[in-house]
């Protein structure tokens, strides 16, 4: 049996679920109904996956018009693995989201904030799914816009200048991506992904073509969020509703890096993107200083959710590092890594959900003690600050072990040592947190204050436990990222 | 005259930085999306003009015509035009309720409302 | 129950004991029959392993990988077996110890350390069992984030200071030299066994394999080469129990033995020696004997004094390791136990004279071995065999170094050995003096009678200060344990 429908039933399900969300009134309803949308999703993700990665390609014709022509969705096990990774950011979000959504959103918005939930996972899995340039433009205005309204769902104030500020900026970003769009149409004559990637090749050496990577890269590096571009990240992520910041930190940036990677490796070409142009002397001083600057200003961070999106921006580096060698063992930790960062940091973003559920706050001072109070939020949060650090035996340890084997491999004994020494600055951050929670004596008030619903923990610990259990059991996530890898360079083993 | 045979790619261009200046340099917020707009629409100008054929006719199929333009990006600066307007409008609702809160639109007034009132919501944000 | 599940076992009991204490340790007297109960458990289990090493046995277990041919696994040989049943054995004594001490001295938080300390022995013993580097890495990593809680136990504002100072220097340099040393030597060799004769022989030249050797020795912080030693002594603020056990024996000595490890079977000792790469290491490990030695001298606080002590004894262990002849690696691999022994029989000695005193530095000791005679007594056993006089075990370690140095006409490491023998001397035997023969005025107060320590704490120094005695006596063991590395 072929695929059939499910690449576009991936796509469709949640855009044609969203407007029914709207039409029940009710929270709860509304709810269910989205969590149900969400594992179905899930479980479609992890069909197409098995497919993939034993058959090859997946090729679905949207309205039955063949490619260059009609709009062509194109699963290979590098989408394949970045759709799972939203499916399941999404399916364990959902059902945290009952409770901590009814805690910081008024009531009568709930449906219109289940329904513009589901729109941003929309546009996050058609980006994804796409084969088509152009479509991708419009399903990343799709994702932007509604993230752009969850953002503004924020209790504080701050989250609807936060949202402006994203809305500016992510409008020109998408702008961008749609001018080197339209060169590439110009130059080419098609907006098919596989069609153009061979026609490129005929025209490559036209300046058009370098002004469209130019044009595309500053793009993508802003839905990124890659250092200088970086500006919208940490508002957005602080200001959100919590159980927003954990989606998003876990699955927007993560389309980023998978278009980062689409665009220069399947479109333009490791030898175009890295030989004619100047990709890797660009990408790899800013994810080196993305690296050391997300680290450094996390580390004088008060406010928790703040600490945790600055050092997203420099785990944001460490990706693009490892898309900046074009080596295998590179290509292999950047992917390795979306996939473990976004299971560490949907964890804390969720445990920090806790925190505000219960303490109101997640500013460190208001941390005092609380790690005998919360034991199990405070233990994950650790835990996720572990992995991110890179100690062994977490999923972040895998990640960095790639990392500095293609920095070694490409002979880069200083960048070598900058991620090594990421990884210290991280040791801070996270090491001031455990000393403030577990070894200040907490104040007298704080006597009163229990553990996180399970309905809230339970969420939290599935993502941590899946970022330990991939620590140790590699091979999973190692093979799917090498064949992705592969699929990028072209060199099928 | 080799400059002025891509007389729409220039025009394109001053619009669009017309467009990212406004962005940048206003303050106010509804100038700040006014600047955007200018700025995305200069964008969907470049694309448009380019499927224009010399001495092409409109794309309606007729016996009387050989030579047509383009049509695919006009189809496609649709799409992007109702993005736009999308944009548009969140963006328009979104200083709505700033105003509601802040009861200003100016940035740096919001940034010093942030800034005085951060020393009281420390500890609630 | 084969020798293989001997090690699960070795792992799981004071992991195993960690739980249980945070389960029942509210009850004081629980919580120290647990204590006692899985140290010696640990002991037993780790014994048992001896006869089947001794007999040539290699036993191994492998869990799961990191990545793809880089097991998470464990290997017990010779010099494992030494570092975990010293460790473990000292544990045993030093749970004595600490339920005297902290009997007698209070405080809060006694449930957090005793496990705390599990968890620190249990990262020892993963140290010792280590298959393969990066097995060790994590062990590694691991002892020095559960002793972190026990540096800062006091919970003040020096405690805090001194436990940050301990984690940046061990932390950073462990992940910056260490890890990078540990990846390059994957990428160029593909493995990371343990194995006779090297993983690095033929797979990279030797100027490589001179960098890798500096990132190495410098990136294990634990053993205190200078000038990354500056953890040792801020780490003396933790109680003393901690600064016997750990700082004395554990930590330091899974640098040490890390480096041992690394000489055997990563660069091998052919390499070492036949290739100039090693030189410099000689004279670092001798300049540290030195100037560490230099510093002791001048210290008034006791344990300040010990550390520094530490740290200059820590460094005959390179040096032996850095000579890499069979004689050299004898004294070298003896000089973990034998320094063992006499340095937690002298923090001991330091913390049942705070128990019984609160006194804490030198000159305040006029006398005092009137009133602690065995204390004392058991501190100048102690100090004779670090100072390498027999007939006290720490005479073995030094005579087979200065054989090793000998074979490889080295008299500038005889010298050094020489001089800081001469150095040991001269800031242990005043101490001892001041305590038996008080010099003239200062008369202390207290002359009264016998005023020592709690019984729990003097059966733990007596058992410790004999045992550098049996040591010397019967060093057979240890010989025949170790004979199979350097092939005597």
């Amino acid at each position: 049996m072929s695929a059939g429908a499910l690449p576009i039933l991936q796509v469709v399900l949640p855009l044609i679920a969203a407007p029914l969300c709207v039409l029940l009134r009710r929270s709860g309803l509304a709810w269910a109904f989205t969590t149900l949308i969400t594992w179905c999703l899930l479980a479609i993700s992890i069909l197409l996956l098995i497919r993939v990665m034993a058959g090859g390609v997946i090729s679905y014709r949207l309205g039955g018009w063949a490619p260059p022509f009609g709009i062509e969705y194109r699963l290979d096990a590098v989408n394949c693995f970045v759709l799972l990774i939203i499916c399941v950011i999404a399916a364990v979000v959902a059902p945290y989201m009952r409770q901590s959504v009814a805690r910081e959103i008024p009531a009568p918005r709930h449906n219109i904030f289940y329904a513009v939930y589901l729109l941003a996972l929309t546009g996050l899995l058609g980006i994804t799914a796409t084969g088509d340039a152009f479509n991708i433009y419009v399903f990343m205005e799709i994702s932007s816009l509604a993230s752009y309204v969850l953002i503004a769902l924020g209790p504080s104030r701050q989250a609807r200048t936060a949202a402006f500020q994203y809305l500016i900026v992510g409008t020109i970003g998408a702008t961008f991506l749609l001018i080197g769009i339209g060169l590439l149409y110009t130059m080419t004559g098609t907006l098919n992904l596989a069609d153009l990637s061979l026609r490129i090749r005929e025209v490559s050496d036209m300046r058009p073509i370098y002004a469209a990577l130019a044009f595309i890269t500053i793009g993508v590096l802003v839905k990124l969020a890659l250092f200088p571009v970086h500006i919208w990240l940490p508002n957005a992520y602080t200001q959100a509703p919590s159980a927003i910041s954990a989606f998003l930190a876990a699955s927007a940036t993560k389309v980023g890096a998978y278009l980062l990677l689409r665009f220069i490796f399947t479109l333009f070409g490791v030898e175009f993107s890295f030989e004619q142009m100047p990709l890797m002397e660009i990408l790899m001083p800013l994810s080196l200083i993305a690296i050391l600057v997300g680290s450094i200003v996390a580390i004088f961070q008060n406010n928790l959710k703040r600490l945790f999106a600055y050092s997203s921006i420099g785990q944001i580096g460490y990706l693009a590092l490892g898309i900046s060698f074009g080596s295998t063992s590179g290509l292999t930790g950047a992917i390795v890594h979306t996939f473990n960062h976004a299971m560490m940091k949907g964890g804390i973003f969720l445990a920090l959900g806790c925190l505000v559920f219960r303490a109101g706050s997640v500013d460190l001072s208001t941390l005092h003690g609380l790690g005998r109070r919360m034991p199990f939020t405070m233990a994950a949060l650790i835990m996720g600050g572990l992995g991110l650090i890179g100690v062994p035996l977490t999923s972040g340890f895998v990640s960095k072990w790639y990392l500095v084997q293609a920095a070694i491999e490409a002979d880069l004994w200083p960048v070598a040592v900058l991620i090594l020494f990421g990884s210290l600055l991280a040791l801070i951050y996270v090491g001031r947190i455990i000393e403030v929670a577990f070894f200040r004596p907490p104040p007298a008030d704080l006597q009163a204050m229990r553990e996180a619903p399970l309905q809230m923990l339970i969420p939290t610990w599935i993502l941590i436990a899946s970022s330990v259990y991939f620590g140790i059991h590699t091979d999973i996530t190692v093979s799917v990222s090498e064949r992705a890898a592969e699929v990028l360079l072209g060199t099928p083993s | 005259m080799e400059i002025l045979t891509h007389f729409n790619y220039w025009a394109a261009i001053a619009l669009a930085a017309i467009g990212l200046y406004a962005v940048i340099a206003r303050q106010n917020m509804v100038k700040k999306l006014i600047g955007l707009s200018l700025f995305q629409t200069a964008v969907f100008l470049l694309f448009i003009t380019t499927g224009k054929v010399a001495g092409g006719t409109a794309p309606i199929l007729s016996p009387d015509y050989t030579l047509y333009s383009n049509p695919l990006p006009h189809v496609l600066i649709l799409t992007a035009i109702v993005v736009s307007v999308s944009t548009l409008a969140v963006g328009l609702a979104l200083t709505i309720t700033i105003k509601r809160d802040y009861g200003t639109i100016e940035e740096d007034d919001i940034q010093a409302a942030d800034a005085k009132g951060h020393g009281e919501e420390a500890g609630k944000t | 129950m084969t020798t293989d599940d001997l090690i699960y076992l070795a792992l799981a009991i004071p992991v195993a004991g960690a739980l249980l204490l945070w389960s029942v340790g509210r009850i004081q007297p629980v919580r120290e029959g647990v204590s006692l109960l899985i140290s010696a458990g640990l002991f037993a289990t780790v014994a048992a392993l001896v006869p089947a090493v001794m007999s040539g046995a290699r036993p191994a277990v492998s869990l799961f990988e990191f990545a793809p041919g880089l097991p998470f696994a464990f290997e017990v040989e010779p010099l494992g077996m030494l570092f975990a049943l010293l460790a473990s054995f000292l544990w045993v004594i030093t749970t004595i110890y600490t339920i005297g001490y902290l009997r007698a001295n209070g405080g809060p938080h006694q449930t957090r350390f005793l496990i705390c300390f599990s968890l620190a022995l249990a990262s020892v013993i993963g140290v010792a069992f280590a298959g393969n580097m990066l097995t060790l890495f994590f062990f590694y990593e691991a002892l020095t984030l559960c002793t972190y809680p026990l540096v800062t136990h006091s919970g003040t504002e020096t405690a805090r200071q001194g436990g940050r100072r301990y984690l940046a220097i061990l932390l950073s340099t462990s992940i910056l030299l260490q890890l990078l040393a540990i990846l390059w030597t994957w990428v160029a060799t593909g493995t990371l066994e343990f194995r006779s004769g090297g993983i690095l022989s033929g797979k990279v030249s030797e100027p490589v394999m001179a960098i890798l050797l500096l990132l190495y020795v410098f990136g294990v912080g634990k053993a205190a080469l200078m000038p990354f030693h500056g953890w040792l002594p801020a780490a003396m603020v933790a109680p003393t129990p901690v600064s016997a056990l750990l700082h004395a024996v554990a930590v330091v000595k899974a640098g040490v033995f890390t480096i041992a490890k690394l000489g055997l079977y990563i660069f091998g000792l052919d390499n070492l020696r036949e290739f100039a790469i090693s030189e410099w290491l000689l004279y670092v490990a001798g300049a540290t004997i030195l100037i560490a030695s230099l510093i002791a001298l001048r210290q008034d606080n006791l344990k300040r004094l010990l550390a520094y002590s530490t740290v200059s004894q820590l460094s005959y262990v390179v040096i032996g390791v850095a000579i890499a002849n069979a004689h050299a690696v004898m004294g070298a691999t003896l000089h973990i136990a034998m320094h063992g022994f006499a340095k937690i029989t002298l923090f001991f000695c330091a913390g049942a004279i705070i128990t019984a005193t609160r006194k804490t530095e030198i000159s305040q000791l006029d006398g005092i071995g009137r009133t602690m005679p065995v204390t004392m007594g058991a501190f100048a056993i102690g100090s004779f065999s670090l100072i390498g006089l027999p007939p006290f075990s720490g005479a073995w370690s030094k005579y087979y170094l200065v054989l090793g140095s000998l074979d490889e006409g080295y008299y500038a490491v005889l010298a050094v050995l020489l001089a800081s023998s001469l150095l040991n001397a001269l800031y242990f035997l005043p101490i001892v003096m001041r305590a038996f023969f008080p010099t003239g005025g200062a008369q202390p107060a207290a002359v009264s009678g016998i005023a020592e320590a709690p019984v729990m704490q003097l059966v733990a120094i007596s058992i410790t200060a004999l045992g550098s005695m049996v040591l010397f006596a019967y060093p057979q063991l240890l010989f025949n344990l170790l004979r199979p590395l350097v092939g005597m």
